[in-house]
């Protein structure tokens, strides 16, 4: 399977064009996780007065809204660019062109990565520059956090697409809360030894619940596990195979059923 | 008047279920013919469409363009075809050129700007460059889905009611491009419409669809009088009301 940049290009461009052409699209690329840095700094701030002395919030609290909002933004990136071809009815142009399947998901996620680029350099210049986050307190271990992340955001925005190509243009509203839903599995603000022993089974399966419980060994001064990074890593790696299979398989069936042709019809088959 | 063949669908069929929308459709086009695909709503014509697009999968049959399978090289025989549709406007949240770049790299045309600038000359949409397409009118949308559909230089075009929704001057003006586009393109053309004039006007030959089987087909000249009608228009109502007699003659 050859991957022809000039199409992939073609995706990313249309979203550019898009970005650069409206400021309703410009501005939630920043707006929002700025509005989510200074609400949780000013939290954070609010809760190093008022609990005993020594533990600093920013790096834990502060730290996990940051990378829960780039994993947001990633996966966004890749649903908000497969919604731009939902809301201008474009299937059946974009795929009567020799564009294949791997060449459109390969451009949607250059273009989540241009996107999500923006929200992350926008998040940390508020988090360092105001509330005095550091990043060295987690290491190099930074890295792997956002490559995880990274890797389930796409993998979560690949399969959020084929369900909407699934479904139709309506149960778009289905897949705007998926972050809100995996959080609070996902161990984001507090260890998963929080959770209910039930909620802690369904955690191992995510890819963000090592990053997060690393990121607190790391900012308490333990080690962050490796093991637990590398099998978050493998199960993010998993994620996005399977999302693209299933992408792949929801298409074959709409070219099978009609769908492609009669996107806003639905329930075509 | 078919000196190579652009198309060639042999014994196409596609079945929802219990529903047979096209029925064992086989027929060639070749360079420099336009050959009118004709008949009732719901007669099978934008599913053969869609079918030689690629975006609806035959249930059997074989779509070959230029000789290559359409559905074993996909991209090969999308590459040397392209349609334009009143019913597949282009993004109108983009301008005619954003678009003509987009489309123009999804059908890896070499020289792009300068094919833009030249199709931009050719349907006078110099002047919409920078506009977006959702803002024209209908006549100047469907110049833009042209310009679209003429990018990669196709050999096979397919055209969906191609004049649809515009006024007579307009249509009349789209014909002539599009017959002069051909003429000079060499390219094989499918060609759906209602209007029994531009069908005479334009097609080398006709094909009668009725429930997803081919019924007549001739020269739309000469057709009427070969089946006892004075017009293609009155062939046309007969096809419609009459489909079973037709085919049993």
């Amino acid at each position: 399977m050859t991957l022809s940049p000039r199409r992939t290009g073609a995706i990313l461009l249309r979203q550019i064009y898009l970005v650069r052409g409206s400021v309703a699209r410009l501005l939630p690329l920043f707006a929002w996780v700025a509005i989510d840095m200074v609400l949780w700094g000013f939290i954070t701030r609010y809760l190093n007065t008022v609990t005993k002395a020594g533990f600093d919030f920013v790096p834990t609290l502060l730290g996990a809204v940051l990378l829960w909002d780039f994993f947001a933004r990633v996966m966004q990136g890749v649903t908000v660019a497969f919604l731009e071809d939902v809301w201008s009815r474009n299937f059946l142009n974009l795929f009567a062109t020799p564009l294949s399947i791997a060449e459109y998901v390969a451009g949607l996620v250059a273009s989540s990565v241009a996107t999500s680029v923006i929200g992350l350099v926008v998040m940390l210049v508020l988090a360092t520059t105001i509330f005095g986050l550091s990043f060295f307190g987690y290491g190099v271990a930074l890295v792997p956090f956002l490559l995880v992340l990274f890797t389930f955001g796409i993998a979560l925005g690949v399969a959020a697409s084929a369900v909407v190509l699934w479904l139709g243009p309506a149960s778009e509203w289905l897949i705007w809360p998926i972050p809100a839903l995996v959080a609070p599995f996902a161990g984001v603000f507090y260890p998963v030894s929080t959770l209910p022993r039930w909620m802690q089974y369904v955690s191992r399966l995510l890819p963000p619940s090592p990053v997060f419980e690393g990121m607190r060994a790391a900012v308490s001064g333990q080690g962050v596990s490796m093991l637990a990074l590398s099998w978050g890593g493998g199960l993010a790696l998993a994620d996005l195979m399977l999302a693209c299979w299933f992408f792949s398989f929801v298409y074959r069936r709409a070219v099978r059923v009609g769908l492609i042709a009669r996107y806003s019809a639905e329930n075509i088959g | 008047m078919i000196d190579h063949t652009v198309l060639s669908a042999a014994n196409l069929r596609k079945e929802y279920g219990a529903i047979v929308a096209v029925d064992g459709v086989s027929f060639d086009v070749g360079r420099n013919e336009i050959l009118g695909l004709l008949g009732p709503n719901g007669a099978g014509k934008t599913t053969i469409i869609n079918m030689i697009l690629g975006v609806l999968e035959p249930s059997s049959g074989s779509i070959r363009v230029e000789e290559i399978d359409a559905r074993q090289h996909r991209a090969s025989a999308l590459a040397r075809t392209n349609f334009a549709a009143v019913y597949a406007p282009l993004p109108g949240n983009l301008t005619v050129a954003q678009n003509l770049r987009i489309f123009g790299l999804l059908y890896d045309v070499k020289d792009l700007r300068r094919r833009i600038d030249e199709l931009l000359d050719q349907f006078e949409l110099r002047r919409f460059r920078d506009v977006k397409c959702g803002v024209l009118s209908s006549g100047e949308q469907t110049r833009v889905g042209l310009a679209k559909a003429f990018l990669n230089r196709p050999t096979l075009l397919l055209l969906d009611e191609p004049t649809a929704s515009l006024d007579p001057a307009a249509a009349h003006d789209v014909r002539r491009r599009i017959c002069d586009y051909a003429r000079d393109a060499g390219v094989g053309i499918l060609w759906t419409s209602h209007n029994m004039y531009e069908v005479e006007e334009v097609c080398h030959r006709v094909l009668f669809l009725s429930r997803g089987k081919i019924l007549l087909e001739g020269d739309p000249k000469r057709l009427p009088a070969e089946r006892g009608c004075k017009t293609l228009e009155d062939l046309f109502i007969a096809v419609a009301r009459e489909p079973l007699a037709l085919e049993l003659t």
